[in-house]
């Protein structure tokens, strides 16, 4: 195994850590703030890349299709919030789970009916298809890939700034620390409430949109992502930014490692199919054990509150 | 001893007859369950299978078709057979796309005396040793395809192939099957995370295994993930593939990325025969889309059973099967005939995908394996 | 427990016995079985009710229970059915189709299962406690698929019911006997519990685990106990469930199947006894009609759950509830 292809493979995992601290930086930040646990996060990025594919097949351009996730992700959330989830914040964790279970299957069938059952399509846009060389050590990296990593840290950057100096981010950490308070205060909290559900929805649809381009478009493509989302939150601990993407450059680089240096390792002492079975079974556990590793040392995530 | 003119006469009016007797068969429509899939992922394939089936049965008065959504899950597919099988009373069942579901519900099915017509999973358990009377596999085998491509790989003298496919049964069938005809030596053999959307770490493995074609076997949306982030890496090896990834359905998702690409198959929609001709034809005009793989085995399934049908009263179980087995149909894929175990004979081609118009589409390029049939016939006791 | 909870529970029981009795009667065999369906579904969300409504424990894994109880039941059968040991050494082990002996094996599996489970998840609590029992059941998820002696993804197939004795389980309406008399089993066993000193103990410590501790209970133990219990319940609907479909495959083990359970608690009413069951019948009908009505009744059956969730507080036993306080 060459250097260049331990750096590639560090870089992909980071690529799969940025896309998912998106995708649950919107989860926890709607967790932390209005203590909703929001099972339809995965249909949002599912409407973002439909919404994309369906736009920038129409008109062409990817950009446009971008912009196109964002607003019907921040539009689907808003509505969704508004019609739904607003009556829920009071009740139990439980009627919150039965509901986004419920929208989950809204959602899916919804989006099977206007777009039918085969897979849309979505392309990279021209700048960015290809790979391109890098300066160290001699590697070809895709351009596409590279522009999500640094899309995703500048959006964490934003996130810290939107946070941190604004006044939307004074209101968002005082509903995270008290909820009462904020509202005796006299801030408008249901608007408050909607525009950071549409926030976090239009992440996840951006989410969607910049994976549909080098994925498959298709009904069901937020599950498996949702379930990782949820892995990554709990690891950073719940409500904490920071923590999200921590946590999801940790689920990124393990996975891809796992999948990557497991076989690896068993190939020492079995014949190659074997060893590729097993280490690829071992893998796809394997952030499941982390993630119940940390949460049996840290009971709350890395970055989360003691309860 | 009869004068052999009486004797001639005897035969044909007894042929005149049986000509004109399927009438009196008629008084009882054949009840045919179809278990697909119709919602959620994988609704695709299971909707092409019923509209092709639907297209080659047409309006026909003496079948009585009921169609189920099993939803994908095993478990709702036996639920459906039960019910077809004791209150329907179905004399045949067919319809399941995917391999899973077929193992949950054929073995119990065809040993309740009920007539299974697969029309795409070919599981190897029911190849051999579970091969059972009253099953016909209308597809393939399923390791078939991926044998054409083992076999494909020799003829273009490619010798060093890095192959991949899910950690599932199935996926492992197809390694197999890939290995079974192949030559070369492999620069590599992984298995990935079944449902697996993100192949990065994959493609930089075979950038760097020094390879010099790529098989892989990645159904459904794992595909087109596969072939998009593939043709991102600007790695210029030969990329082959079972025809599952690169079919009508799915094509457009894949867009551009799978230009060139060569792929195995059965089947093709540019098949020179009169039976494919009107079938394409006929398709794309009550549907309004170009037909799919799955579309033909699905219209080959229901003239297989229109054929049997024709020839013996699906009430007599040896006579109806005896009919089946003679695969006495015009095949969307010309030659078709059953093996000992009911698994097709038949030709397969090589695929490449090209672009008509703005469409994309599959051409045959060559046919690489003749008359093939199925690995484990052998074992199969019949 | 109110009577009230008590003669609803008796009321659904009476009609899910009913309408197999009936379905026998009219010979509709495909009733039965989907009375026998609401019987083991309903079953595992009584024993998820058990940690989820009266523990607080949001078990979100739930199907790894349900799963491991179908496989113990799969694996048995089919070794027993193709006369092939479980393993020669270092003694002999042979597999078998008596319901009577798989029932205590899959209890004892699933029990040390949600014991180590439970012991390692209840450090933890709330949304945390939720994600990590999701964690282990997706472990054992991705284990069945890649492991190849029992099928992986394709599923065992055992082709014949397991026996019992006096009945002939592959007719629908015994197996459907089975099936409901464990369900009365479990609801009994539910009931019990609830009312014990233990039951007591493990609401209070839902409410208030400072002041369990302060009387020498130690909440963990209550908890563990319960969470123990539950799984062993959900683990038993599971073997039946194999039995049922005379099949079963890693689908039984993925979140989805714990999500359905989970709804089917909290579409009945969470801590009411007949919750589970009616939450469980009523999920199936909707899916039996809106299917029959529409390819798309996945969008429908969402819109009716969203309504029962925003109109229906404390599921359809709450509707009930509120019914007769108006009347």
């Amino acid at each position: 195994m060459s250097a260049s292809l331990f750096i590639e493979q560090l870089l992909n995992g980071l690529q799969f850590g940025v896309m998912l601290f998106l995708m649950s930086a919107g989860l926890t930040l709607v967790f932390g703030v209005m203590g909703l646990i929001n099972l339809a996060h995965g249909s949002l990025y599912m409407v973002g890349a439909f919404a994309a594919a369906a736009v920038a097949g129409w008109s062409g351009s990817f950009w446009l299709g971008l912009a196109a996730s964002l607003m019907a992700a921040a539009l689907a959330g808003a509505l969704v919030e508004i019609v739904v989830l607003r009556r829920l914040y009071r009740r139990d964790h439980l009627d919150q789970v039965l509901a986004t279970f419920a929208l989950i299957l809204m959602f899916s069938e919804g989006t099977r009916w206007l777009f039918g059952a085969f897979p849309l399509y979505l392309d990279v846009p021209e700048v960015l298809s290809g790979s391109m060389h890098l300066p160290v050590l001699d590697i070809v990296y895709s351009r596409y890939r590279l522009a999500i990593i640094v899309c995703g840290f500048v959006i964490a950057l934003g996130l810290y700034l939107l946070i941190a100096k604004t006044r939307l981010g004074i209101r968002i950490r005082a509903g995270q620390s008290d909820r009462q308070m904020i509202a005796a205060l006299g801030v408008d909290i249901s608007t408050l409430y909607t525009v950071v559900f549409a926030l976090g929805a239009a992440l996840a649809g951006l989410a969607g949109a910049l994976v549909g381009a080098i994925q498959s478009v298709e009904v069901g493509m937020g599950e498996p992502v949702l379930i990782l989302a949820f892995v990554v939150i709990v690891i950073g601990g719940i409500g904490s930014i920071k923590g999200a993407l921590i946590g999801a450059i940790i689920v990124g680089l393990t996975d891809t490692m796992g999948r990557f240096l497991l076989p690896v390792f068993f190939r020492q002492f079995m014949d190659n199919a074997a060893a590729s079975s097993v280490g690829s079974a071992l893998a796809s556990m394997l952030i499941y054990i982390v993630m119940a590793t940390i949460l049996i040392v840290r009971p709350s995530g890395l970055f989360g509150k003691a309860s | 001893m009869l004068k052999p003119s009486v004797c001639a006469l005897s035969v044909s009016i007894a042929t005149i007859l049986a000509a004109g007797l399927p009438a009196v068969a008629a008084a009882d429509p054949v009840k045919v369950g179809m278990i697909t899939t119709l919602s959620g992922g994988g609704s695709g394939l299971g909707i092409d299978v019923r509209d092709g089936f639907m297209l080659a049965i047409g309006d026909n008065p003496d079948i009585d078709l009921i169609i189920e959504d099993d939803q994908r899950k095993p478990d709702v597919a036996v639920q459906i057979a039960d019910k077809m099988i004791q209150s329907d009373k179905v004399d045949v069942l067919t319809g399941i796309i995917f391999s899973n579901l077929a193992m949950a519900v054929i073995p119990a099915a065809v040993n309740q005396g009920k007539f299974y017509l697969s029309p795409n999973a070919g599981p190897s358990a029911l190849a051999g040793k579970g091969c059972h009377e009253n099953y016909f596999n209308v597809a393939w085998q399923n390791d078939n395809l991926h044998e054409a491509a083992g076999s494909y790989a020799n003829s273009d003298s490619l010798k060093n192939t890095f192959i991949l496919a899910p950690n599932y049964p199935a996926g492992k069938d197809a390694l197999t099957g890939y290995k079974r005809f192949y030559e070369g030596e492999l620069a590599g053999e992984l298995y990935t995370k079944l449902g697996q959307t993100d192949y990065a770490a994959e493609i930089a493995q075979i950038r760097a295994s020094g390879a010099d074609s790529v098989f892989f076997f990645l159904p459904g949306g794992m595909g087109i993930s596969f072939m998009k982030q593939w043709d991102q890496s600007d790695i210029d090896l030969p990329v082959i593939g079972p025809a599952f990834s690169f079919d009508q359905g799915i094509l457009g998702a894949v867009g551009e990325a799978a230009l060139g690409v060569k792929n195995t198959s059965q089947w093709s929609k540019d098949l020179d025969n009169q039976a494919n001709q009107t079938f394409v034809a006929d398709f794309e005009s009550s549907y309004g889309r170009l037909p799919s793989l799955y579309a033909s085995q699905g219209y080959d399934t229901g003239k297989l059973l229109l054929s049997a049908m024709s020839k013996a009263d699906v009430a007599d179980a040896d006579a109806f099967r005896a009919a089946l087995e003679e695969a006495d149909f015009e095949s969307t894929r010309g030659s078709f005939a059953f093996d000992n175990s009911h698994h097709p004979i038949q030709d397969l081609y090589v695929r490449e995908v090209v672009e008509e118009g703005d469409v994309l589409t599959n051409r045959i390029v060559s046919k690489v394996l003749e008359q093939h049939s199925n690995a484990y016939a052998a074992d199969c006791k019949m | 427990m109110s009577t009230r909870d008590t003669s609803i529970s008796v009321l659904s029981l009476l009609l899910l016995g009913s309408v197999a009795v009936l379905a026998q009667w009219l010979d509709e065999p495909y009733f039965i079985t989907l009375a026998t369906k609401v019987c083991i579904l309903g079953m595992a969300g009584v024993g998820l009710n058990l940690a989820l409504g009266y523990g607080g424990l949001v078990s979100f894994g739930h199907a790894a229970f349900f799963g491991i109880g179908g496989y113990v039941a799969g694996i048995l059968a089919s070794h027993a059915l193709n006369y092939e040991p479980i393993m020669e050494s270092p003694w002999l082990l042979e597999g078998t189709t008596r319901m009577l002996v798989i029932w205590p094996i899959t209890a004892l599996v699933c029990g040390l299962f949600a014991w180590l489970i439970g012991a390692l998840s209840l450090r933890t609590s709330g949304v945390y406690f939720i994600m990590i029992t999701l964690a282990f059941a997706q472990m054992i998820y991705y284990f069945a698929i890649s492991w190849p002696s029992y099928g992986g993804e394709d599923g065992l197939s055992v082709y014949l019911r397991s026996t019992f004795p006096g009945l002939n389980t592959m007719t629908g309406i015994h197996f459907f006997a089975i099936a409901f008399v464990w369900l009365m089993l479990a609801m009994g066993l539910s009931s019990r519990l609830v009312q014990s000193r233990f039951g007591l103990a493990l609401q209070a410590a839902r409410q208030n685990p400072i002041r369990v501790s302060a009387v020498g209970i130690s909440p963990y133990k209550v908890q563990l106990t319960a969470f123990v219990i539950s799984g062993v319940i959900t683990g038993i609907a599971g073997a039946l469930y194999t039995d049922l479909n005379r099949f079963v495959s890693p689908s039984v083990l993925g979140w989805h199947t714990s999500g359905e359970i989970m709804v089917f608690v909290i579409l009945g009413g969470v801590a009411r006894l007949a919750g589970p069951l009616l939450g469980a019948a009523v999920f199936i009908i909707l899916e039996q009609t809106l299917g029959g009505w529409s390819e798309n009744w996945q969008f429908w059956l969402g819109a009716v759950l969203i309504v029962v969730v925003l109109y229906g507080r404390g599921g359809i036993i709450g509707l009930l509830d509120r019914r007769s306080a108006r009347e």
